[in-house]
């Protein structure tokens, strides 16, 4: 019979342990957030990250042994990308009808998203690599990450403050929405989806179909922008020594 | 499947390779992204044959964060240290965002008479 050590020993350096935790704990972020009726503080990736979080942390396992089995979710995010040209295609249509409002939104949105959040990190003492990495976090993991890697940001460090921005703006959306008696779904979605990117858009799609589909165009459009005016914000702006 | 699946990731080999051929600040995957909707305006009926693929890829979005989310572990004396401004950051921004984001949506429909 092998030994308890050896069999740890073979999970903890093969990819295949920590890529099935990955989707274990995504499958109980997504049971829990589904039986609480989708209740905007059961998100499905911050109970996915706090119970990988929580056994990394207690078998004293490096993030990079954790991410050489979740790189193969990671990897996805690439090609997912690109096929978020599909849905914007589908709904070319209400684009057009909605043209000005979107495009209105999306530069105000955007700029607010950048500059409030460098302006309010700075005046918190927040400075260098830190800060070019605060920038791009409101639109989607990947486009954020490689936007960090060519303005000298942290990487991974952008990745967590981009996903806490999605997981905040999926939480707070509806009650602010809400506050605001905002009733057009368009409106709704379109913040979202251009605020916090992938997981605010997953979140309006449950609530309502409509302010899904807006989300998603927000966050589309939202990903060109951003990859385009941030590093412009950042050397100007900032004055290039942020 | 495989051949959409291979299509999109051609896609992104083909935008990764000129964004670092020509230096451009824009991440592989965007361009890559923007090429794929060149393509479909040029073949419409290429939506319908790969749409089926894309919806359900996108059907899990969420999922593919995760694996960066727990990058969080590698942060934890970071955001002791410098974590209140950052926190402090995304929060306000993001409500800022939604806000502005949202009301311009509304003022601008109504100037332009864009209905729901």
């Amino acid at each position: 019979m092998t030994e308890l050590p050896d069999i740890w020993s073979y999970l903890s350096s093969e990819p295949l342990a920590w890529l099935t935790a990955t989707l274990v704990a995504y499958l109980i972020g997504d049971w829990c957030a589904q039986t609480t009726g989708r209740g905007p503080l059961a998100n499905p990736v911050l109970i996915a990250v706090i119970l990988l979080g929580t056994v990394l942390v207690l078998t004293d396992t490096p993030y990079q042994t954790y991410f050489e089995g979740a790189q193969f979710v990671h990897f996805m995010l690439g090609p997912v990308t690109v096929a978020l040209a599909v849905p914007l295609y589908q709904n070319r249509a209400l684009v057009r009808k909605s043209f000005f409002p979107m495009a209105g939104a999306l530069l105000a949105g955007s700029l607010t998203a950048i500059l409030s959040a460098l302006f309010i990190a700075k005046a918190m003492g927040v400075s260098g690599a830190e800060l070019i990495s605060l920038a791009p976090k409101s639109t989607t993991a990947p486009i954020a990450i490689g936007i960090a890697e060519n303005m000298g940001g942290l990487p991974t460090l952008t990745a967590v403050l981009v996903i806490l921005t999605g997981i905040i703006g999926a939480i707070t959306v509806t009650p602010i929405m809400n506050a605001m008696r905002i009733t057009d779904w368009r409106a709704r979605g379109f913040a979202v989806g251009v605020a916090a990117h992938g997981i605010g858009t997953a979140r309006a799609f449950h609530v309502n179909q409509t302010a899904g589909t807006f989300a998603g165009i927000g966050m589309g459009l939202n990903a060109l922008l951003t990859a385009v005016i941030t590093p412009y914000i950042l050397t100007n702006i900032l004055g290039g020594t942020p | 499947m495989i051949a959409h699946v291979a299509l999109l990731l051609a896609l992104q080999l083909v935008g990764e390779v000129i964004t670092r051929a020509l230096g451009l600040p824009i991440p592989g995957p965007v361009l890559g992204m923007a090429l794929l909707l060149a393509l479909l305006f040029a073949r419409p009926t290429l939506v319908d044959q790969i749409a089926p693929t894309t919806s359900e890829l996108l059907k899990h979005l969420s999922l593919l964060f995760v694996p960066a989310g727990v990058g969080i572990i590698t942060h934890l004396d970071r955001l002791a240290e410098s974590g209140l401004g950052l926190i402090a950051a995304l929060i306000l921004s993001t409500w800022a965002a939604l806000i502005v984001g949202a009301w311009t949506f509304i003022g601008l429909a109504k100037l332009s008479g864009s209905k729901p």
